[in-house]
């Protein structure tokens, strides 16, 4: 398994109870954004970021169809000491990322898309970790703190 | 969800609605394509601004649609992406290159009944 940090991680730990929706088809790349706005608007995130988070969300979700076709989209609340931040786990146990370095890269794609998923949420998101393992699957986390 | 397209005089105007998924997209995609030649029409507005996110595969899909469309003989443009969703999509590195886009519906039929001659020229080369 290779974890690979991509930002400094700030200790956090969940404060509330998880929201766990399943991905298995397109429609509920829709719910899941749609869920994850509504969570990070409870929240109080700016309306900007309330876009930024559903878009990184609705990329995770595309990459678990279209790589695993099923996974799971973990929405939790997270603080590290005043500050409160919304982290969503993205995990699957579909074939895994054979290079994240490569996967990282803007451009590089696998499936014919634009090769723009997990770069892109890196830069929607504060914090993002992946953790892959191939023929295993992948899970993807990403924080976003409340300003 | 269907997507109805409209025609007015020269033009197809489409709203997209705000929970669409990838299939009514692609649906939209090949039912435009198509009434375009029917109706034969100059141009196509796509209307996004319902749409509260605008990621790869639907910018991707909106690209290939004004591509497409470009192919038929028409003109696209994209009007009312909404400021936080165009933020997001920079951030994505969505850009629309090419793309005709307009702040909103008045603005992108303002544009379109300029002189035709020109905006055609414009668009084909735009498209390029």
């Amino acid at each position: 398994m290779t974890v690979i940090p991509l930002r400094s991680a700030k200790r956090s730990g969940p404060v509330a109870d998880d929201e766990v929706m399943a991905i298995g088809s397109d429609v509920d790349i829709v719910t899941a954004r749609q869920k994850g706005r509504a969570v990070a608007r409870q929240l109080g995130f700016s309306s900007t970021d309330l876009t930024l988070i559903a878009t990184a969300i609705s990329e995770l979700a595309r990459n678990i169809i279209l790589y695993a076709q099923r996974g799971e989209i973990r929405l939790g609340i997270v603080q590290n000491g005043t500050e409160v931040g919304m982290q969503m786990t993205a995990s699957d146990t579909g074939p895994g990322i054979p290079n994240i370095k490569l996967a990282l890269q803007g451009g590089y794609s696998t499936s014919g898309g634009l090769g723009l998923g997990l770069p892109g949420v890196r830069r929607l998101m504060d914090e993002m970790e992946i953790a892959s393992a191939v023929g295993k699957g992948t899970t993807v986390t990403a924080t976003k703190w409340k300003r | 969800m269907e997507v109805s397209i409209l025609k007015q005089g020269p033009y197809l105007i489409v709203t997209i609605p705000a929970a669409l998924n990838d299939t009514d997209l692609l649906e939209l995609r090949d039912s435009l394509v198509a009434r375009v030649g029917e109706s034969r029409s100059r141009a196509v507005i796509i209307d996004v601004s319902a749409l509260d996110v605008m990621d790869s595969f639907s910018s991707r899909t909106l690209r290939d649609i004004a591509h497409i469309i470009r192919l038929r003989g028409a003109g696209t443009v994209i009007v009312g992406i909404q400021p936080e969703v165009a933020f997001a999509m920079v951030q994505l590195g969505l850009t629309l290159e090419g793309i005709t886009t307009a702040l909103d519906l008045e603005e992108g039929l303002a544009y379109l009944d300029r002189d035709p001659f020109e905006v055609g020229k414009e668009i084909r080369s735009r498209g390029r």
